[in-house]
């Protein structure tokens, strides 16, 4: 996982909103030209319980926008192949995409730190190519294949990477969790934090509350991310929120609402965040305003409940990835020509990862009864009738 | 002798002493002793680190422990009785149960979820419901219902040195009771093998499988019988998933006869499974008359005494089933049902 993070001395020069930051991990190279780079305004954000919120400004090297236009790309990609697999029948059950809400991801990973852990829902392609598994590795899960990161037993919900403990199909289950690996980052003092991801619909959910309070009580390293991309399935924020201030309903936990549309500004409320939390402050809300161009998932059209022209004007106004490259491209970042070898590039990679997804075979039956336990004490599994025994076989090291 | 309470309380001491990534959590864990005095003491010596108190939020704290998991510790998550792990039942099955599995192995998740189980003394239906047959029937957790003292510590060390999820279901009225230790037990190196049963009794002539509480109506009934000529082999499961089946077929094998005995309810459950394993096996071939069930009764739990007794199997039900079984006294009882 690369970092490409320019040299934050620089990056945070001037700004005093800002007096600790956050290590870097991994400081790849440092060929990146300082001639290449140019400080943009973040979007206005909106505080509770802050006194100071994040950095008003930030400095993008050309690198850091080539790598970050890339990923953006990268994820809208993969969405518009599953959804294509989806439609073909190649996807079974649930597919939901996140095309629209790829700053949100693309953002926060540029400022996240090799310690640091991340646990999101359902809507989880993008975060696992980010977190490190191969565009072919999402999306052959996805159509089941053995190339799948999880082999083909977890589907399109249940995607894992080295500190992304997935891909949750429970609404709000994961914000637990995410306190509870953020317990195990404060239990072993490693400096690291857990981002728990949640979307509008999810904020409702009773356990976020005892997450929010346990997690305030004992300070935990928890960042609560709730992605605000205006409908819990078909129900709009206003028809489902009491309050639709997500980013203050953390109550005793202060909150920061972030415009989840632009990735510089998504960065920077991350890494205030980090920073927030690694100084011993506990945790964190952040409210990411995002949207959705697809239906909730593949069998919703998601025009029902929300009119073509929204769509239509938050693709026009507001897409993450076109305001990007127009600001990139302004700023001289980036020439039409390098994202233009940057969309060749991606098309032929998610165009040959959907081909072997489509042609690999699935993992052999001795694996339905694989990997059900760590240490698996029964003599066989049963299967689905007494004279079906299964042998129970380990496919994942064990220690 | 030592209380089954000061048995689960060494388990838990030498294995967070044993090991660091070992942590408790649940309610009134730490500075009240334990709702049941389980933990006392622990909270003095390791501190709040390691002895955490959470607030009233089952499916809060259980959600937390099971991430902690996910992140490679070791949590005991106490449910100060299993009726309240109902509101956090979404996390031990679908969180810690299903995980290692849908991410083919490459999440681990070595947490105990504990507490007393089934029922207690008057504290009617919402507080005395016995949940053994509804988490072994879960692929991805362990069971486990301990009945002695050295069933507790043996069971409770094994459960947090394993790297699954185990569901540790005691009894608050045996906390109490004490039972013999060996000095093999005593040590900290006892560990007992999760998957297998004892023979808590042998005999000839009927098996009687039992696991937790249940055990002690089963030799108590035994010893009744045992003067009127009967012997009973009495089974303590220990572990309900994986159920040692072996041992329940060797004993038919000799005694031709089987009881289950559970304080749960009848329906789905534990007996009900034991049955159907006979059936499907050719233990059914052993057999010289039907199998009964003795169970709680059909009803939920009522809180005045006279009804509770009534709605509990006791020593004179097991009695009379045996009594039935043997003698082949069973087909009316049976077709009416």
């Amino acid at each position: 996982m690369s970092k490409l993070i320019p040299s934050v001395g620089k990056l945070l020069g001037g700004v005093t909103t800002t007096t600790k930051v956050a290590p870097i991990a991994v400081i790849t190279n440092a060929k990146y030209s300082t001639k290449n780079e140019a400080t943009f305004e973040t979007k206005p954000y909106k505080l509770h319980k802050l006194e100071k919120g994040p950095a008003t400004s930030a400095t993008l090297t050309s690198e850091d926008a080539l790598s970050m236009y890339e990923k953006l790309a990268v994820i809208r990609r993969i969405e518009t192949a599953s959804g294509n697999l989806y439609k073909e029948k190649s996807v079974r059950g649930f597919c939901h995409l996140y095309s629209g809400q790829e700053a949100v991801a693309v953002g926060m990973h540029s400022a996240m730190r090799d310690i640091d852990s991340l646990i999101t829902a359902y809507r989880c392609h993008g975060w696992t190519y980010l977190m490190g598994v191969s565009v072919l590795g999402v999306l052959s899960e996805l159509t089941g294949r053995r190339t799948g990161c999880s082999r083909g037993k977890g589907g399109s919900m249940h995607l894992y990477a080295k500190n992304f403990y997935g891909g949750n199909g429970i609404v709000g289950a994961q914000v637990p969790l995410g306190a509870g690996i953020a317990f195990a980052h404060k239990y072993r003092n490693d400096g690291g934090v857990c981002f728990a991801l949640y979307g509008d619909g999810a904020a409702n959910q009773g356990q976020i509350f005892e997450a929010y309070n346990m997690a305030k009580l004992w300070n935990l390293p928890c960042i609560f991310v709730c992605e605000n991309n205006g409908y819990g399935m078909g129900t709009s924020v206003e028809r489902s929120s009491a309050s639709t201030d997500y980013y203050s309903r953390g109550d005793y936990i202060p909150g920061l609402w972030v415009d989840g549309m632009d990735v510089v500004t998504t960065r920077e409320a991350t890494r205030f965040a980090i920073d927030y939390c690694t100084s011993g402050k506990g945790p964190l809300v952040i409210e990411m305003e995002t949207y959705r161009y697809s239906g909730h998932s593949m069998s919703d059209p998601g025009t029902s409940y929300r009119t073509r022209d929204e769509v239509q004007a938050v693709r026009q106004t507001r897409d993450p990835i076109t305001s990007f490259k127009e600001k990139i491209l302004s700023n001289g970042l980036a020439t039409a020509d390098q994202l233009k070898e940057i969309d060749t590039k991606i098309r032929k990679e998610v165009d040959e990862a959907t081909k072997i997804a489509k042609s690999e075979p699935e993992v052999g039956p001795e694996e339905l009864a694989g990997d059900i336990y760590y240490k698996n004490l029964e003599p066989f599994i049963r299967g689905v009738h007494p004279n079906s025994p299964l042998q129970h076989i380990e496919t994942a090291a064990r220690n | 002798m030592v209380p089954v309470r000061d048995a689960l309380k060494q388990a838990i001491d030498e294995e967070m002493e044993r090991d660091e990534k070992v942590f408790i959590l649940g309610e009134e864990v730490a500075q009240y002793d334990g709702a049941y005095k389980v933990t006392r003491g622990l909270w003095k010596k390791y501190g709040d680190k390691r002895v955490v108190d959470t607030p009233i939020t089952e499916i809060g704290f259980a959600g937390i422990a099971v991430g902690a998991a996910f992140a490679g510790l070791r949590p005991i998550c106490e449910f100060m009785t299993f009726n309240f792990a109902m509101q956090a039942i979404d996390h031990i099955i679908n969180s810690a149960a299903k995980t290692f599995y849908m991410s083919a192995g490459a999440v681990p998740v070595p947490i105990v979820f504990r507490g007393p189980n089934g029922a207690a003394a008057g504290v009617a239906a919402q507080h005395s419901q016995c949940f053994a047959a509804w988490y072994s029937s879960v692929p991805g957790l362990k069971v486990l219902m301990p009945y002695s003292s050295e069933d507790a510590k043996g069971l409770l060390k094994a459960a947090i040195r394993d790297p699954d999820p185990v569901v540790f279901l005691e009894d608050e009225i045996v906390y109490g009771v004490p039972f013999p230790m060996s000095d093999e037990a005593m040590s900290p190196d006892f560990v007992l093998p999760i998957g297998k049963a004892k023979v808590e009794r042998a005999g000839d002539h009927i098996t009687i499988v039992c696991a937790g509480k249940a055990t002690h109506t089963a030799l108590d009934a035994a010893n009744e019988l045992a003067g009127k000529g009967i012997e009973c082999e009495v089974i303590n499961l220990r572990s309900i998933r994986p159920l040692d089946f072996q041992t329940i077929a060797q004993s038919i094998a000799k005694t031709h006869h089987l009881i289950t005995l559970e304080q749960g309810w009848p329906q789905s459950g534990v007996g009900a499974e034991i049955c159907a394993r006979v059936m499907e096996s050719p233990s059914f071939f052993e057999l010289d008359a039907p199998v009964w069930r003795v169970t709680g009764a059909d009803v939920p739990m009522p809180y005045t005494r006279s009804l509770e007794t009534l709605a509990l199997p006791q020593r004179g039900d097991v009695v009379a089933a045996v009594a039935a079984v043997l003698g082949n006294r069973i087909s009316e009882a049976s077709v009416s049902q």
